[in-house]
């Protein structure tokens, strides 16, 4: 599995009469190196004209398989009929293929105009030097290329050869105006749509091979646990069951013929667990302890001008959130094939090349000897950015030297997953006499992911908390400072990540400020950006555009229902201005959810279809987190385990949802996390509208 | 082990397995039938949902003893001849975002159209609430459902 050079993968498509098989190439910065042109993916045209992009990303509901090859098709001048996506697997021609921070649009966008216009430029190379015309005249449209003084044609199929022998263009000519896209903008239906709806679509779960195993592991229910013993005679009595065995110090597989024979051999498993060092941590201490760090020590993420010289009235607020949990609806599992001197693996996973590495050192293979294809991802999240389950395939697979599924049950995802930081924030600021913020500070004090996962510091804190935590206005005076806490409680990325924290408690806050400096909040908000500048890498105009879109689109400041109350906030994560205003009504003390207005500008909208999904999505996603999503410990343990005690929304609590964009033609940024942080303050601030009652911890129903 | 001879999508089907086996497995590791999907395993999401009669049925926790003689369809066998209705409701509203949820949330509707086939926003409600979208696709599920009853809204 060695990386073609660029010259024998051109090769290697046009000898295997393929057609026209194009490698593009970008600066790719690697550390210790110089900028080097390696292959970061391409795209294959055969000679029927059938046009295959690979897929660099994994579709895990966020529409990847179908915007990614747009962006392709639109400066290839393809018809889009004949397109279709192949999935790459873990590979070293492409480059960094993890799938998060809501990036893949943004990322592609210009590798992949890049890719679609030199093969275009090659096409049209192709039929001039066929026809022996000059290449000026002759132009590219709709999977053809024509000749304008005598209209003739050729398609892109019948090119294909030929293109494939010309050299390819490094710099090709991108189309410069947005207006002119044909596919770009498009409301174009997915790709992956079919197969999902005829129960065809592959995820991790349905992947067989022949004389597959099947196996559930017994992990130990205590965060940081051992076995101690175990017995398992009654485990091999169970029909079906072929090997029970240690795979780790803190997990035992049961091997069956099928998934039930193993969750049986498991139920008869007897095991002593050494509860080891967390056997009493509780949620209780932790949120104490969390609060009791807020006088430690703090990195400043953010800061301007000088909060110790505003004097004024002072408002304080403090705020506080749970752990979450992804929850997924494809329980995890992987599938492993260890051969000896190699393994293959097939697992819905965000990150091919982590799970390629993590699952070659787990089993003592080079990493060029593990094979990793992705399948079909029932839901991301962020969840499949961890390599657990991939891992314990293959030691699975190994232990028993067979083909083996490793599956999860939900009370496994529940309870042995990695979660969202719970967090503690203290706030504070200071109004003038006409009630104005001349001063802002926020406290954030949570753990961090990355350094929990061992990544090292930066500057003495966590870059993607800053990156997701400091958004702000353009107060005279502000500080957000961050103090980094430790616990055992495993700890992963979840959709919007640290962005949903900072979120929820700096706009529940402006609102605070709002009711006491007697303003209107969303007049608040405009005030603090009445100028047209730059604040800590955000535009203030934009941030301007989506409040007043959301304002105008849910009827901001007009009469409503009877008993219908609004609230609003925005807040910007991976580059992309989100706002959203909520309108509830109060039933027995419990907020019902009539409707939820979300405007986004994320530049560049490449398919309305897939960005209004995103957004529908993401803002339902974000009030399972603001009413229900809590993960607590006990004994040690997480206490929820299924979808009684760790409810998602459902259909009689989905409020309509409506999704507005801001027209740019900026370059496209982040679509999948952005619309979930302004929720749940947007929501509670709705309830505050409507019961004069702050809500300061997150879930709103505990 | 038992043997039972179950009528699935129109075929017998002899499998040999524990009385006590959930329908769902039976479909997918004994007879490869996995368009249906597990969930959760104690009928809390409706992922895995089947025809059991006519009715939408948990096959999580649906133990296969219990279905012996009665008429089983899946997603596989849901259309004799090319899209069912509502499958071809959802292709028009693009309903999937993951997809891993929406042959539970297609069986659900099928078997609420065959019962009430032009059902009211709250019937709709009732209906599909079992069924847990963690995309959100709510929107959407009801739209093509009302698209599907005929009634394009």
């Amino acid at each position: 599995m060695s990386p073609l050079s660029r010259r024998e993968f051109i090769a290697a498509g046009a000898a295997a009469g393929a057609g026209l098989v194009i490698g593009f190439y970008l600066p790719h910065k690697g550390p210790g190196r110089e900028e080097t042109f390696a292959p970061n993916a391409y795209l294959k045209i055969a000679a029927d004209g059938r046009i295959t992009v690979m897929l660099t990303r994994s579709e895990m509901g966020q529409g990847v398989s179908t915007s990614l090859p747009m962006i392709l098709a639109e400066e290839l001048e393809a018809d889009w009929k004949q397109i279709s996506i192949e999935q790459a697997g873990a590979s070293t021609l492409y480059g960094d293929q993890s799938t998060g921070g809501s990036a893949s649009v943004k990322s592609m966008w210009d590798p992949l105009r890049k890719a679609g216009a030199s093969a275009r430029e090659m096409l049209i190379s192709a039929a001039a030097m066929e026809w022996g015309v000059p290449r000026s005249m002759c132009k590219a449209e709709n999977s053809t290329v024509v000749y304008s003084s005598s209209n003739r044609r050729a398609t892109y199929g019948q090119l294909a050869v030929t293109a494939a022998t010309l050299p390819v263009p490094v710099d090709p000519p991108l189309k410069k105006d947005a207006k002119g896209y044909k596919i770009v903008g498009q409301r174009v239906p997915r790709l992956d749509t079919l197969s999902k709806v005829a129960g065809t679509a592959g995820f991790g779960i349905d992947f067989r091979l022949p004389s597959m195993k099947h196996a559930v592991l017994a992990r130990c229910p205590v965060i940081g646990g051992k076995i101690a013993k175990f017995d398992d005679n009654e485990s091999k009595k169970i029909s079906g069951v072929s090997y029970v065995g240690k795979i780790s110090d803190s997990a035992i597989a049961v091997v069956a013929e099928s998934v039930w024979g193993a969750m049986e051999g498991r139920r008869a498993l007897n095991v002593t667990w050494d509860e080891g060092p967390n056997r009493d941590l509780n949620s209780a201490a932790i949120y104490a302890g969390l609060k009791k760090s807020a006088s430690d020590k703090a990195v400043t993420l953010y800061t301007t001008g000088d909060i110790s010289k505003a004097f004024g009235r002072r408002v304080d607020g403090e705020y506080q959130l749970p752990f979450m949990a992804h929850a997924p609806m494809e329980p995890g599992n992987s599938v492993a094939h260890f051969r000896g001197s190699e393994c293959e693996i097939w697992s819905p996973t965000q990150v091919p090349q982590d799970v390629r590495d993590s699952v070659a050192a787990a089993i003592g293979l080079d990493p060029d000897n593990v094979k990793v294809n992705i399948t079909y991802i029932g839901g991301g999240f962020g969840r499949r950015l961890e390599h657990d389950y991939a891992v314990e395939a293959a030691l699975v697979s190994k232990a028993i030297n067979a083909p083996v599924q490793v599956l999860w049950t939900r009370e496994d995802d529940m309870r042995n997953s990695t979660y969202r930081p719970a967090s503690y924030h203290r706030l504070s600021a200071m109004l003038d006499g006409r009630g104005w913020p001349i001063s802002f500070s926020h406290r954030i004090v949570m753990p961090s992911i990355n350094i929990q996962k061992g990544f090292p510091a930066d500057n003495g804190t966590d870059a993607e908390v800053k990156d997701e935590a400091s958004f702000t206005y353009a107060f005279p005076n502000a500080v957000i400072d961050y103090v980094m806490t430790e616990t055992p409680v495993p700890l992963g990325w979840m959709r919007s990540v640290n962005a949903l924290q900072a979120g929820f408690a700096s706009e529940s806050f402006l609102d605070e400020l709002a009711q006491v400096g007697g303003k209107d909040p969303l007049e608040l908000r405009l005030h603090l950006l009445e100028k047209d500048e730059n604040i800590n890498g955000w535009q203030s105009a934009r941030i301007r555009g989506v409040l007043q879109l959301a304002a105008e689109k849910a009827g901001w400041g007009k009469p409503l229902a009877p008993g219908h109350y609004q609230g609003i906030a925005t807040f910007g994560s991976f580059n992309s201005y989100m706002a959203e205003v909520v309108e509830i009504s109060m039933e027995n003390d419990q907020p019902r959810i009539h409707r939820v207005v979300g405007a986004i500008d994320c530049g560049q909208v490449v398919n309305p279809n897939i960005l209004e999904q995103q957004i529908h999505g993401a803002i339902i996603f974000a009030l399972t987190n603001a009413l229900h999503a809590q993960i607590t410990i006990d004994k040690g343990r997480v206490v929820q385990g299924n979808f009684d005690d760790y409810p998602p929304i459902r259909m009689n609590e989905a409020p309509l949802v409506e999704a507005y964009f801001v027209e740019s033609t900026e370059a496209p940024t982040g679509a999948g996390e952005p619309p979930v942080p302004p929720l749940a303050p947007a929501l509670c601030n709705a309830i505050y509208a409507a019961m004069k009652k702050r809500i300061r911890a997150l879930p709103i129903l505990s | 082990m038992p043997e039972f001879t179950l009528r699935i999508n129109g075929s017998e089907r002899k499998v040999d397995v524990s009385p006590d086996t959930p329908l769902l497995w039976v479909l997918r590791d004994t007879l490869q039938l996995t368009g249906t999907k597990f969930g959760c395993g104690a009928g809390l999401c409706g992922a895995c949902t089947v025809h059991v009669d006519g009715a939408a049925r948990r096959s999580c926790s649906t133990p296969v003893s219990q279905v012996v003689g009665k008429n089983i369809i899946t997603i596989e066998g849901l259309s004799a001849n090319g899209l069912h209705p509502v499958q071809q409701a959802w292709i028009v509203e693009d309903v999937p975002q993951c997809g891993y949820c929406q042959v539970g949330q297609i069986m659900q509707a099928a078997a609420l159209l065959t019962k009430t086939p032009q059902p009211s926003d709250d019937q709709i409600t009732e209906a599909m609430s079992g069924n847990i979208c963690r995309c959100g696709t709510y929107d959407r599920i009801r739209r093509a459902i009302h698209r599907a009853a005929g009634g394009v809204r």
